[in-house]
């Protein structure tokens, strides 16, 4: 069996419509929190029984959850690799979920809910993972929605909670709160101008971390950074996410000046660069992820910088999920050894450049 | 411009120091740069679990353990964890583990995240008397279960006279 994307509500993909506050600099938002089914061993060391009956459980008390009563269902633990792979590429499970990790076998009962923006994953390393995703800079609107779902879902399943220690989860760095607010943020400013390093530091000051675009232990490529809280006890939910909301509205600031900056005093170099970087892919022929990215990020900048004014931060947006070797094998309908890949990348970026094209330039 | 050090490679790093009032500066390439201890990219954030658990490793192979505070030669009595399974796998194994490691996990917490007191959003369980019943009733046959697996016999009688009750 493999998967239908077409079956979600807005192809899992809403998230990037780019909608939202600052949507040329932040891409999306979105806070998850960690939640434990009471009565059973955590993921790590239950049986494959146990799992079995946390998901039955959670898959009883979703059916009468207000915003998952239409989520569509996906057993990871049925899906062939290459869906897997794609859900995981969509940033809707997480690469350990999809058991694509390479520490973590594939796991029984590892599945995953899906909704408008909503996602429950089953049987992640705490049986539970709720997430919400939103495009832009939207941490409020992310966390209503999520506070709904979370006590929605905890008044029909018992969570594990400890009066001292908050909401208890397999690993120590999440216990408390459980929740990770996230914002994947796009800073080539800062980087060109050589002050990122300065900023990322000042971020662990403030108690915020930073990973790459697919979270914990990924690299960051194409200058894409995910901002989010580092600690998770001993502050309220909205002490942790007015922190973040304060902080990278600042490092918003920060990218906006440096981008100023940029133009004011390399003007020339810079938009040499940036087309040089549009050309790229526009006429490629064979383009690696990262060589993919690095452009990608270049032209994104063009856009903010409005120096290119007829591409949309959405197809921008798109290019980032599709042109992923799991997506372009999903269009070429076959699998793809790794120059193939790169073969199809260039042209699947060509076409979607030509197709907005017009008179660009 | 050539190393202040090596001369051979380019200068990249340009340290400015102060000593005494006198202002030196100083142009070094990026490998002699890391020998003198100068970052020169952007560090990785640091894993406060990790030093963690080496902290903790290190308190047991110096013989400064026992069965106090780090947790040593405890057993979680649901999910059989202890204290070394946790040094392997930076995971516990169950709710339980929070209450039985209780005086490592607090000392843990305040490393981690400077804290250990949730002052975020309080949470009560549903529980019905039914439902209160049947979770306590799934819970102790779960612990017979693994009972019975780990060959604890008599733990596993126990259990079972206790689970004859609430049926």
């Amino acid at each position: 069996m493999s998967v239908d994307l077409s079956l979600l509500p807005d192809g899992g993909v809403g998230w990037l419509d780019a909608s939202g506050q600052y949507s040329d600099i932040v891409l999306s938002t979105r806070i998850r929190l960690a939640r434990n089914v009471e009565g059973y061993a955590f993921t790590g060391r239950a049986r494959d029984g146990e799992r079995l009956r946390v998901l039955a459980q959670v898959r009883e008390a979703v059916a009468t959850v207000p915003s998952l009563n239409e989520a569509v269902m996906y057993r990871l633990d049925e899906l062939p690799p290459t869906s897997r792979a794609l859900l995981h590429e969509r940033h809707l499970v997480s690469k350990e979920l999809a058991g694509l990790d390479g520490q973590h076998p594939l796991r029984t009962g590892a599945a995953v809910f899906l909704a408008d923006g909503l996602g429950l994953m089953v049987n992640e390393e705490d049986h539970l993972r709720l997430q919400a995703l939103r495009s832009g800079f939207a941490l409020q609107e992310a966390f209503a929605a999520i506070d709904k779902l979370d006590r929605d879902l905890g008044s029909r399943v018992p969570y594990s909670f400890h009066n001292e220690f908050g909401f208890l989860t397999a690993c120590p760095t999440n216990v408390g709160t459980g929740m990770r607010g996230s914002v994947l943020i796009h800073l080539p400013g800062l980087v060109l101008t050589k002050e990122i390093g300065k900023v990322l530091a000042s971020l662990q000051q403030m108690g915020l971390t930073y990973r790459g675009l697919y979270g914990e232990g990924s690299e960051v490529v194409g200058n894409f950074f995910q901002i989010s809280n580092q600690t998770t006890l001993g502050r309220s939910e909205e002490e942790l996410l007015d922190q973040l909301l304060r902080v990278v509205g600042h490092v918003v600031e920060r990218e906006a000046e440096a981008r100023r900056v940029l133009l004011r005093d390399a003007g020339y170099i810079i938009e040499d660069k940036l087309w040089r970087a549009y050309g790229t892919l526009r006429y490629a022929r064979s383009l690696t992820f990262d060589e993919a990215m690095n452009y990608l990020s270049g032209v994104r900048l063009a856009v903010g910088l409005k120096l290119i004014s007829t591409l949309s931060v959405y197809t921008l947006n798109k290019l980032l999920i599709f042109s992923q070797a799991a997506h372009l094998a999903y269009t070429e309908g076959r699998a793809l050894t790794e120059s193939e890949t790169n073969l199809a990348r260039a042209r699947y970026v060509r076409k979607a450049l030509e197709e907005e094209a017009g008179s660009v330039g | 411009m050539l190393c202040d050090s090596c001369h051979e490679r380019d200068a990249v790093v340009h340290l400015t120091t102060i000593e005494n009032n006198a202002v030196h500066q100083l142009h070094l390439c990026e490998r002699c740069a890391a020998e003198r201890g100068v970052e020169t990219t952007v560090a990785a954030p640091k894993h406060p679990l990790g030093e963690f658990l080496q902290a903790v490793h290190q308190q047991v192979t110096a013989g400064g353990g026992g069965a106090g505070a780090s947790g040593e030669g405890l057993r979680c009595n649901f999910c059989n964890m202890t204290m070394a399974d946790f040094r392997a796998t930076g995971r516990w194994g169950c709710a339980r583990c929070y209450t039985t490691f209780e005086a490592g996990i607090r000392e843990l917490l305040r490393r981690v995240h400077g804290n250990h007191r949730h002052v975020g959003r309080a949470y009560r369980p549903p529980m019905s008397e039914s439902l209160e019943r049947s979770s306590a009733l799934g819970e102790l046959k779960e612990r017979l279960r693994r009972a019975i697996e780990s060959e604890q016999f008599e733990l596993a009688a126990d259990l079972r006279d206790r689970i004859r009750v609430l049926e």
